[in-house]
């Protein structure tokens, strides 16, 4: 953490509101992030009780969008037996296995791509091309390939992980400011230390943002994999709940769904937070 | 002793940013390059650092040809350019990789300490005001004690009374281990508080035209008659660097041109 220092600056004395505790601003910052997501718990919590209070009072049926009070009993009955916990740590596998997957694949093309103009001529305007293809597109290939067990739903899952990644890592390395490339020029860093002590640390913001954005769709592709026949995950619970007419099933798939990519997310950012002490936008927990 | 021999540069566009500089630096010497924008200062300083490669010409410190960056060559820029991602103490440590730990720990503070920052050691580069900035960045460059320093305008950003503390840190430093010191200013009292000697440039090509020796004891008062006399003739030098050159080929040109059609 930071330390206070001692003010002994002993030319500009001249300006105390700059001089003042350090941490004041950041301090402050944590509050307002704070409020902000109690704010953010408030509109869904308001909702959900005047949703509760209408079927109560009977102004609805909710036969098909179930009160809260179902959906809650729906997830602790599955909570109970298991299943919850079996669904989502397939789901989960499936999302980390894809992630890991796509994110290294993403980093070192999109390095290679961001490093070398000659790599990004070649293979740039293809991935352009192949990004624009919806993800369900591939999924009829993927089992003619794969088969209808995991190894397809993984790579279905990395490949949305990829690109994101990809272009993240690619637009970073070429965005990197040439001048601070030149104060390790002018200490005669060599290739590597070049790489190690500039580069990295000047990538390292927007490559964990594309890891997140990155972890985002994978959670969004990870649905689109269990579709295509599972018989245990979070899709899965969300396909059984519409043959089996169980609106309270499909309600507390997406609701767990919510916070499951919600957790992943956090954990991602507490991992790097860290490493970006040092940046000025960096606020509380996004 | 820092030698440049008839050097050119001429960029890839056809730009010819340098023609024929030939300067002798003397060990210990300051001295400050003035004249007008677009004279080839920053591209005369980033050959001398090994940035840029000369189309013409030769580099030597103390006999030794420069052909890239250079163990001995420190530059402070224009901007502080401190990498955010590095402490005060890690930026200005930057350039001691090869110390121990404790040496470049105590080489660090001490430049700290002589840069009026003792204390700043674990702040980010963002909060520091710019001139807080810039002291570091000299300090950057102080702190593997080079044999030759440029500076490229290192102060232009900052308000008078800055920049007149700077100068005092900045001679201070000089006088521990008296680098040579060649600075680009467009300020001409900077020149004449800090350097022995003024070379004003002319441009389009760039090139040399005058040269004022400032005799004047240290530490140097504005006020002083000398400072005055020294400044006088420097603004005059450079007013003539402005106009149009006196041996006239466009006009020999049109004449001929005439005779053409
Ligand atoms: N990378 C480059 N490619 C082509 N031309 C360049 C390049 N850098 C500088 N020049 C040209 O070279 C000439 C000298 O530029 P330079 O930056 O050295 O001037 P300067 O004396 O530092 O000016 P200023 O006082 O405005 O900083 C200018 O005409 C400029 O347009
Ligand atoms: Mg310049």
């Amino acid at each position: 953490m930071q330390v206070e220092v001692p003010m002994t600056d002993t030319v500009s004395n001249n300006t105390p509101s700059h001089s003042a505790d350090p941490a004041d601003p950041r301090r402050v910052r944590v509050k307002g992030s704070r409020t902000f997501a109690l704010a953010g718990v408030l509109l869904p919590l308001v909702l959900a009780i005047l949703w509760e209070g209408a079927i109560r009072g009977g102004f609805a049926v909710g036969r098909l969008m179930p009160p809260p009070s179902t959906i809650g009993a729906t997830l602790w009955e599955l909570a109970k037996s298991g299943e919850l916990q079996l669904h989502c740590l397939a789901t989960l596998g499936r999302v980390l296995a894809g992630f890991a997957l796509g994110a290294l694949f993403g980093t070192m093309v999109g390095a290679a791509a961001g490093s070398l103009v000659v790599v990004s001529r070649l293979i740039d305007p293809t991935l352009q091309a192949l990004r624009a293809v919806p993800s369900i597109a591939w999924v009829p290939l993927f089992i003619l390939w794969m088969g209808i067990f995991e190894t397809s739903k993984v790579v279905l899952i990395a490949v949305g992980v990829f690109f994101p990644v990809y272009l993240g890592v690619a637009g970073a390395i070429e965005s990197i400011d040439r001048k601070l490339i030149e104060v390790g020029q002018v200490f005669r860093l060599n290739r590597w230390a070049m790489v190690r002590r500039v580069m990295l640390p000047a990538v390292l913001p927007a490559w964990i943002i594309s890891l997140r954005s990155g972890l985002g769709l994978g959670f969004m592709f990870v649905v689109a994999a269990e579709f295509m026949g599972a018989s245990e995950g979070l899709g899965f619970l969300l396909v059984d709940g519409q043959q089996m007419g169980k609106p309270a099933q499909i309600l507390a798939a997406i609701i767990t769904f919510a916070v499951l990519g919600k957790l992943a997310d956090g954990v991602l950012v507490m991992i790097s937070r860290p490493l970006l002490l040092w940046q000025d936008t960096s606020r509380g927990p996004l | 002793m820092l030698r440049l021999s008839s050097l050119s540069k001429t960029y890839a566009d056809g730009t010819e940013a340098l023609r024929d500089i030939t300067l002798q630096v003397p060990k210990g010497e300051i001295l400050a390059l003035v004249g007008g924008s677009g004279c080839g200062k920053t591209t005369l300083l980033r050959l001398i650092a090994g940035l840029d490669i000369a189309s013409a010409g030769a580099i030597t410190v103390n006999g030794e040809t420069i052909k890239g960056p250079h163990p001995s060559i420190g530059i402070v820029f224009q901007e502080p350019r401190l990498l955010p991602w590095l402490t005060v103490a890690g930026n200005v440590g930057f350039g001691l990789a090869g110390q121990s730990p404790q040496e470049s720990q105590k080489r660090v503070l001490y430049a700290l300490e002589k840069v009026g920052l003792a204390g700043f050691d674990n702040r980010w580069p963002r909060e520091l005001s710019g001139g807080q900035q810039q002291r570091v960045a000299i300090a950057r460059a102080f702190v593997t004690a080079p044999k030759v320093l440029l500076l490229d305008e290192p102060f232009s950003a900052l308000d008078a009374f800055t920049r007149a503390s700077l100068h005092d840190h900045l001679l201070l430093l000089w006088s521990e281990t008296k680098p040579t010191v060649v600075m680009v200013t467009h300020d001409v009292e900077e020149a004449i508080t800090l350097a022995d000697r003024v070379v004003v440039m002319r441009p389009r090509p760039g090139r040399m035209m005058e040269t004022i020796s400032v005799t004047l004891d240290r530490p140097r008062d504005r006020l002083a008659l000398g400072f005055d006399k020294a400044k006088r003739r420097i603004l005059h030098a450079l007013d003539r660097s402005l106009q149009p050159e006196k041996t006239a080929p466009p006009q020999k040109g049109a004449d001929n041109a005439s005779h053409w059609w």
